[in-house]
């Protein structure tokens, strides 16, 4: 009976397709955002996230190649298992043709298997692990924003060409914190500097004190926070209260968005240095979006959620150039097409599925500095694409 | 020297033990609440971490909208918040007295989310910074280690806390009567106590100390909607291990799991998340109603 059903439902599917258009399957184009909508990543991600690829759609006029477009969002999080039931329901059920934002590597790594199966376009804006081009890369995956070697390479390689020749990790215990701490490892370690340890600790944790106390006895330069969101922000408060700094041991968080640099407040956070995909005032084209964005969630946005309208926007015009929701013909536009908007310029998706684009080193303004409500950053540094991500020959993705 | 053969110099492990019993007076005062509304209520206060969140909000929204600071937050928060427990007392818990414990779990637990959700939605889930009042700003050099004034100043306030809790339940006539209104309500009904509401006091009281605890760790961690949420699972397991409405049981347990969970985040940081609940596996084979728990 299910069956029987299913099958009705194809066939009348499959009939209005080709009543709107002859290559645009079932009509309409469904796009699939996977995002932590309450917990510890939905101030980065979220609610923003989703309202990005609303103003992404709507500035496509809300229908592409003559069908409209249709945006389902769900809540993960933070959970693999839920991520992917939810993906597969949607590739089976609903005929999604694409998912997006995807922040928290776990959830992204296991939304990439059910990607791979279901042969479905991945625009990964929020995970960050390099792992998503290289060993994880799937053909249909693009990871947009930034990933963990593009944070070593930045605050990772600042910090030691200044004098951090020696590490000490706090990271957070799974995929992404592992990645990160990868990632960093190897740039201190070719730049001549020394890793004295690490702490794994669970994630999310409450309390630092404990993994800062530890942090400060191994007398390391430098502890890098190979964590995100509340973790970073516990973790810099904690190394504050405990007076690491002040004893002259220096804070790298190796990431850090503009949403916890608000959290934070710049009392605490002024001086940290930190590499961004973006930051809405560089010029003129990122304060017009991110004013329309502010307008609109009263927040300005994080790179994760700039990220997520590029990508949505890149992936939207590669099927109105084509005429086609196809998977393989929209990722070979996707990629033939160089990225030039408010978000990157001359960004290019390579065949292992990174996005490569410029990348910021940036250092948090002090208060005095600051000149109004959201007015964090100086950009010290801008980082050419292919020095952040390194070259296509380095990536270890089997499809490239 | 022990500490030698495990590897680790004995500064390190006074510093760990120190700050886990800094963590565990926070376990204390939570469960200490928590043990007050199962003793009295019998409900499973399963919003006892959005209430220690709402205390951690009343003291920044005092600071942020009243200019109010952190010493009249301490004794504001835990009245406002308290009076807001009053008030699920009265018009909510109430009416589940009588029914399956099962309900008043679903309820504080939906309440929880509820509250949660309208915070995020307010204020977003990074949260907001909370200064550490003046006075206590800087520390103290112990020699094994940096000991912030203010650390060492939550242990003698939850000290406190507990102290004045144990002196009001089992020295003063209230507490008189809210033990016996456990045990035989009616009875002390017919005596001409009003039960219900010494119900409603024990509740907004257990509440109070909830928000008691979030005011005093708002300057350590961000004031955040989640902040109760990561805590109260493991608040529940110390509740569990010292035993179901016992004060004492409490008290006495949330300080063992904090040197605990501060001696694992040495040993073997990866598990300090969940040996609390390894302990609580074991005392619940070998002592089903907890270490301080009686036996039904």
């Amino acid at each position: 009976m299910k069956t029987l059903k299913m099958l009705a439902l194809g066939a009348s599917s499959l009939a209005m397709a080709s009543a709107a258009s002859a290559e645009i399957s079932d009509g309409v184009v469904k796009i699939g955002l996977l995002t932590d909508m309450s917990g510890t990543y939905s101030d980065l991600a979220g609610p923003g996230a989703v309202a990005a690829a609303e103003m992404a759609i709507e500035d496509m006029g809300g229908t592409v190649a003559g069908v409209p477009v249709e945006l389902l969002t769900a809540d993960h999080q933070n959970k693999a298992d839920i991520a992917a039931n939810k993906a597969r329901e949607w590739g089976e059920n609903e005929q999604v043709d694409a998912f997006a934002e995807l922040v928290t590597t776990s959830v992204a790594l296991a939304v990439y298997e059910i990607a791979k199966q279901q042969n479905k376009v991945t625009l990964v804006s929020g995970a960050a692990s390099s792992p998503l081009t290289n060993d994880a890369c799937i053909p249909s995956g693009i990871h947009y924003t930034y990933n963990t070697r593009a944070l070593a390479n930045g605050t990772g390689a600042a910090v030691v060409a200044e004098g951090g020749d020696t590490w000490y990790f706090l990271t957070a215990d799974y995929a992404f914190g592992q990645s990160l701490e990868a990632d960093v490892t190897k740039v201190v370690e070719a730049a001549g500097g020394q890793v004295l340890g690490s702490i794994r600790h669970p994630f999310p944790a409450s309390d630092f004190s404990s993994f800062v106390l530890q942090a400060q006895a191994s007398g390391a330069k430098v502890i890098g926070l190979a964590n995100a969101g509340a973790d970073t922000t516990n973790a810099i408060k904690a190394a504050n209260e405990f007076g690491l700094v002040a004893a002259g041991q220096s804070l790298a968080a190796l990431l850090m968005f503009i949403t916890d640099v608000h959290a934070l407040g710049l009392e605490t956070a002024q001086g940290i240095q930190l590499t961004t995909g973006f930051y809405w005032d560089m010029d003129d084209e990122t304060r017009a979006w991110s004013e329309k964005f502010m307008e609109r969630t009263g927040n300005m946005p994080s790179m994760v959620q700039a990220g997520v309208y590029s990508s949505v926007t890149h992936y939207l015009k590669g099927i109105e150039a084509t005429g086609s929701d196809d998977t393989d013909t929209v990722m070979a536009w996707m990629r033939e097409t160089p990225i030039d908007d408010f978000f990157a310029k001359g960004g290019r998706i390579r065949s292992d599925g990174r996005m490569v684009h410029d990348m910021y080193l940036a250092r948090v303004k002090s208060p005095s500095e600051s000149e109004g409500p959201w007015d964090y950053y100086d950009i010290v540094r801008t980082i050419p694409g292919e020095e952040a991500y390194g070259t296509l020959e380095e990536s270890t993705c089997p499809t490239k | 020297m022990l500490t030698d053969l495990l590897g680790f110099p004995p500064q390190v492990l006074f510093g760990q033990l120190l700050l886990g019993l800094i963590n565990g007076a926070f376990y204390a005062v939570l469960s200490l609440g928590l043990a007050v509304i199962f003793g009295l209520l019998n409900i499973v206060n399963f919003a006892h971490g959005a209430l220690y969140m709402l205390g951690a909000f009343a003291a920044w929204a005092l600071a942020h909208f009243l200019g109010l600071n952190y010493w009249v937050a301490l004794f504001v928060a835990p009245v406002l918040v308290g009076g807001f427990g009053m008030l699920i007392e009265r018009f909510l818990l109430r009416r589940l007295a009588g029914v399956d414990h099962l309900y008043g779990l679903l309820l504080t637990f939906g309440l929880a989310l509820v509250i949660e959700g309208v915070f995020i939605k307010l204020f977003g889930a990074s949260g907001q910074p909370y200064p550490t009042p003046a006075a206590l700003q800087g520390g103290v050099n112990l020699g094994f280690m940096f000991l912030p004034w203010y650390r060492g100043w939550v242990v003698v306030a939850s000290l406190i806390a507990c102290g004045v809790t144990w002196y009001l339940f089992e020295m003063t006539k209230i507490g008189a009567y809210l033990r016996a209104g456990t045990e035989n309500p009616k009875l002390l009904q017919a005596f001409g106590v009003n039960v219900p509401l010494l119900t409603t006091l024990a509740y907004g009281y257990g509440v109070g100390l909830a928000a008691f605890a979030g005011v005093l760790a708002a300057p350590i961690t961000q004031v955040s909607p989640l902040m109760g949420s990561n805590l109260i699972i493991v608040v529940f397991a110390v509740v569990v291990i010292g035993g179901m409405g016992s004060i004492m049981g409490a008290v006495v347990t949330g300080l063992a799991m904090g040197l605990i969970e501060g001696l694992t985040k040495v040993f073997w940081p990866e598990a300090s998340a969940t040996v609390i609940f390894f302990v609580m596996a074991i005392v619940l084979v070998l002592r089903p109603a907890g270490l301080f728990g009686r036996t039904a």
